[in-house]
């Protein structure tokens, strides 16, 4: 049980580094901008709609 | 085309009112038993107005009925905006909101008659405790369900803070309220000793970690971006962000339980993991307040963006207090003394309030598709209520602090240089002064409700859309 609670801590840490990772590679920089914008462009497909 | 065609907005309204509302009567319960601190014979001598009851009524008010009715609003505001489909359910959606009105009811009904689990932030008894679950469960479907059927590919970060809050919030509540019923009104929890106290406590922090804080930065994830009309400063800070608290804020618990029976090693695990918490936090903080970088100018003139940047402002100091207080030999002075209540406040006044307010301010007119009967109003507001967080928290640190210094003055022959009486009687000016911090705090929200119903009944209809509000 302490063998597997230790595996179990050290993969969580593996796999949070790897998250970080992933997160800073230059391969998410596009889809992370595009993301970023979600909030603001979203009034665009509505609000319009709303009042038009 | 009907306004409200798109997207469900029925039930965003419904919680985002019951928001302001719940929040006058939480803060006005919290007025009362601060004001019962400074002068005890405000109690009457009725069972029902004593500050033992009534704490937790104002507790359960603030938390899950002020703050649970903004984070459900935000959360099915935010999540069909973000998904651009609507929820998946209306009738469980009304279910949702009709049960966790039912619950605060109920709370306000049983907590002041005495009944109660004596469990922290989860005092509420074992029939209550069910209707939340299933209330849960519902928010639970109708939430992931939307997301299961969203039209955008990407999932916005706000939704996965929110989608964390409600998942880990499910699983504390459901472990932490075990019970074996002895009558309708009676139970006993499935623990006992120091085991008890440890899953209370795993639960009341990552209430605070969870509830109080990932419900919260979905608000601000959302909302900041959208009042700042800029997007999010670091969008991939933010996912570390979301990954480091999830990862984290489990471990923080045991610092709750310093220097009683629980073992040693778990006591320093809590205080080590709440110190690490701090990256996270301060990364937080950091993205939410330089969101607004190179438009620092719109924070002169809009009080809705000051609202939302001082509660992140808050939101930092609150969690370098929090990890500071986690530190053992910090503990042994400031536990058990109004320090305590004074960094809960900084968090619960200046971060949670102040985000949800502003993210009402900037919803409600909105969704009744008119605009703020007066930002002026609002900017009074938030002065109103800032010098009323900043009396409180600085009343409760001296008092705090000075209680801490007192309880542990020894003479040179051993013995207590005070009795626990005079450490009362000299916390009394603060109590006065925290009282006065509160009634303004509450007079903002007065002022508030105000604003929000000249906006609902008075004011004129929206001009444009998409802007923020000019009135």
């Amino acid at each position: 049980m302490r063998m597997f609670h230790s595996i179990w801590t050290l993969s969580l840490l593996i796999l949070f580094i790897a998250i970080i990772i992933w997160a800073w590679s230059s391969s998410r920089k596009k889809e992370f901008e595009r993301a970023a914008r979600m909030p603001l462009d979203d009034d665009q497909s509505t609000d319009t709609k709303r009042h038009g | 085309m009907s306004p409200h065609s798109d997207y469900n907005y029925r039930v965003v309204k419904q919680f985002a009112i019951m928001t302001v509302v719940w929040g006058i009567v939480g803060m006005a319960v919290g007025v009362l038993i601060a004001a019962q601190m400074a002068w005890p014979v405000l109690n009457f001598d009725i069972p029902w107005l004593t500050f033992g009851r009534l704490r937790p009524l104002h507790t359960n008010a603030v938390i899950f009925a002020f703050g649970g009715s903004a984070l459900f609003a935000c959360s099915y505001y935010v999540v069909q905006r973000t998904c651009s489909v609507r929820l998946i359910s209306d009738k469980l959606a009304a279910f949702t909101f009709w049960g966790w009105q039912l619950v605060i009811v109920l709370a306000a009904i049983t907590l002041p008659l005495g009944i109660t689990s004596s469990k922290e932030y989860a005092e509420l008894e074992w029939p209550i405790d069910i209707l939340i679950t299933l209330v849960w469960v519902a928010y639970a479907i109708v939430f992931f369900g939307t997301i299961t059927r969203r039209k955008i590919p990407h999932i916005y970060v706000a939704n996965w803070f929110f989608g964390g809050f409600i998942l880990t919030i499910a699983v504390l509540h459901v472990v932490n309220s075990a019970a074996i019923p002895v009558s309708m009104t009676k139970s006993y929890s499935a623990f006992a000793g120091v085991q008890d106290a440890m899953v209370q406590w795993w639960y009341g922090h990552n209430a605070v970690g969870f509830f109080l804080t990932a419900g919260f930065l979905g608000i601000m994830y959302y909302f900041i971006p959208k009042q700042a009309e800029r997007p999010v400063y670091s969008y991939r800070l933010s996912v570390v962000h979301f990954w480091a608290l999830v990862f984290t804020y489990i471990w923080a618990g045991p610092h709750h339980l310093h220097y009683t029976a629980l073992p040693d090693w778990a006591q320093s695990i809590g205080m080590v993991f709440s110190l690490i918490l701090l990256a996270p936090s301060w990364g937080g903080m950091i993205n939410g307040i330089m969101t607004l970088s190179g438009a620092w100018e719109k924070l002169r003139s809009d009080p809705i963006l000051k609202f939302l940047i001082v509660s992140v402002s808050f939101y930092g100091m609150s969690t370098f207090e929090g990890p500071m207080m986690s530190i053992k030999t910090v503990n042994a002075l400031s536990h058990y003394t109004d320090w305590t209540i004074g960094h809960v406040h900084s968090g619960a006044l200046g971060w949670v309030g102040f985000i949800s307010i502003g993210a009402m301010y900037y919803l409600i007119p909105r969704l009744f598709n008119r605009d703020l009967y007066s930002i002026k109003l609002a900017e009074t507001h938030f002065w109103v209520a800032t010098i009323g967080i900043v009396l409180y928290i600085t009343a409760m640190w001296i008092s705090g602090v000075m209680q801490g210094l007192m309880w542990r003055a020894v003479n040179p022959d051993g013995t207590l240089t005070y009795s626990f009486v005079e450490s009362v009687q000299a916390s009394h000016p603060y109590y006065v002064v925290r009282f006065i911090g509160g009634c303004m705090y509450l007079g903002g929200m007065l002022l508030m409700a105000y604003n929000i119903w000249r906006t609902i009944f008075d004011s004129s209809e929206r001009a444009t859309t998409g802007s923020p509000v000019t009135a």
